[in-house]
């Protein structure tokens, strides 16, 4: 066992862990953050993507060992006194999922696009999330919400929200 | 999955990194960022006895200039070499290339040194290396020494790194002045290149006074498409760009999988040379 002291949303926690012990596991089973959903064995789908000292990681990809005294944020750590960022407003108004197993990791990393840059292009949007699979919506409306949580227009002229910063 | 077990330890320097490697013998793998590893881990195709984290190493990190050469810390992360000024003024195409490189967050944690060592020829970064004439510098018990790059792959995930060995930095020669670029050919966003090809040009008179083309994907190692560099020297046009071009798979035996055969292996080296080369001539 390896002693860890992590930051998650905001609380710290001291645990002994089993060095093998995947992130993804140790904020859902230990911690019981079940928003950061497990979709693949190959850290291919992003769903798991969650903020590791102010970076996306696939927390599949990242043992509990290396978090140690880091700060992670997760989808679970993103509202404040239950009040929805505007980034999370922004899917639920365009619609940015169907069946939802994808948008903790579309948040995130669309979090992540925005805060290095804050008026993305559609294509820099496409880009960003290259890295999340969606098996549902096609990306058009996970990309309408990034916009619009950036203040600006699709090319189709869809209406937008306000600017934010995610 | 869940990875089978193993002991960890974080060493704080090069030098207990690694005594940790020496005493495990050959049961040891090195952990940088990860992502190589750990898909390793949990798919249960490697049983390493003891994970080495280097992660917090500080002396593996960043970019700094050395006379004619720029050194690049073996842990230094790809989102760090894609937007570093000095890998962008002297080493473009690794930049390039590195920007191809999986996603945005396994950017984060992957790194160039571990991408090297892991020596995937279907790893974008090795054949990067090749064409650049990339040197890997490399910390053992007996002290340091210096690979070349075309010494150091030596088969399919098998570097020239003893296992007591640590890659630590990643001596590359500026090529101020030369043209570059990656061309990649996945079948999706993320994934790895069918066939990738890496051109350096040295452009004269408008044409290719030299030519390095490095090949991704092409073997059980990243290779050097020579034959076809010896014929870009001199190529003056586009016409006889495309002729070269016609001998960058020569000598090579790519692999067969679900998404390609050799053969067409062999034609994508083709093709992607051609644009490669015109694109980096800035003939394209």
């Amino acid at each position: 066992m390896t002693h860890i002291s992590v930051k998650v949303d905001g609380t710290t926690y001291e645990d002994d862990v089993e060095p093998r012990l995947l992130l993804a596991h140790y904020l859902r089973d230990r911690l019981g953050l079940t928003g950061t959903p497990i979709g693949c064995d190959t850290s291919n789908c992003g769903a798991c993507t969650v903020d590791l000292d102010g970076a996306t990681v696939k927390s599949c990809s990242v043992l509990a060992v290396q978090a140690d005294g880091c700060e992670v944020t997760t989808i679970q750590g993103l509202a404040r006194d239950g009040e929805w960022t505007a980034l999370q407003r922004a899917f639920h108004e365009k619609h940015g999922l169907q069946c939802g197993y994808c948008t903790p990791g579309m948040i995130m990393a669309a979090r992540d696009l925005l805060r290095e840059n804050p008026h993305p292009s559609p294509d820099e949007v496409r880009k960003a999330l290259e890295g999340n699979l969606c098996r549902c919506t096609g990306y058009q409306n996970i990309v309408r919400a990034v916009l619009a949580a950036s203040g600006q227009q699709d090319a189709s002229g869809h209406q937008v929200s306000e600017g934010v910063t995610a | 999955m869940i990875p089978p077990a193993f002991e960890y330890t974080r060493p704080t320097s090069v030098d207990e990194a690694v005594r940790a490697l020496a005493g495990a013998g050959e049961e040891a793998k090195v952990l940088a960022g990860g992502q190589s590893l750990l898909p390793l881990l949990r798919l249960r195709l490697a049983f390493p006895e003891l994970v080495v984290d280097v992660g917090r190493i500080p002396e593996l990190r960043g970019v700094r200039e050395d006379g004619d050469a720029l050194v690049i810390g073996a842990l230094t992360t790809h989102h760090e070499v894609v937007h570093d000024p000095l890998v962008r003024a002297h080493a473009g195409l690794l930049a390039q290339a590195t920007a191809t490189v999986a996603d945005p967050a396994v950017r984060h944690r992957g790194t160039l040194g571990g991408s090297l060592a892991h020596a995937d020829p279907a790893g974008d970064l090795p054949a990067v290396a090749l064409a650049l004439d990339a040197e890997l510098v490399v910390a053992g018990p007996g002290g340091r020494r210096t690979i070349p790059a075309r010494e150091f792959f030596v088969d399919y995930l098998q570097s020239a790194l003893a296992p007591d060995e640590l890659l630590t930095e990643v001596r590359i020669p500026k090529r101020d002045g030369w043209g570059f670029h990656y061309e990649k050919f996945h079948p999706v966003a993320q994934s790895w290149a069918i066939v990738g090809v890496a051109a350096l040009v040295r452009r004269a008179d408008g044409g290719v006074a030299e030519a390095r083309v490095g090949l991704t994907n092409m073997g059980a190692t990243p290779l050097r498409a020579t034959t076809a560099e010896r014929e870009l020297a001199g190529a003056d046009d586009s016409a006889a760009v495309a002729r070269a071009a016609e001998a960058a798979a020569e000598g090579t035996r790519p692999s067969q999988d679900l998404s390609a055969s050799p053969e067409y292996r062999q034609h994508l080296a083709r093709v992607l040379t051609r644009r490669a080369v015109l694109t980096a001539a800035g003939m394209g």
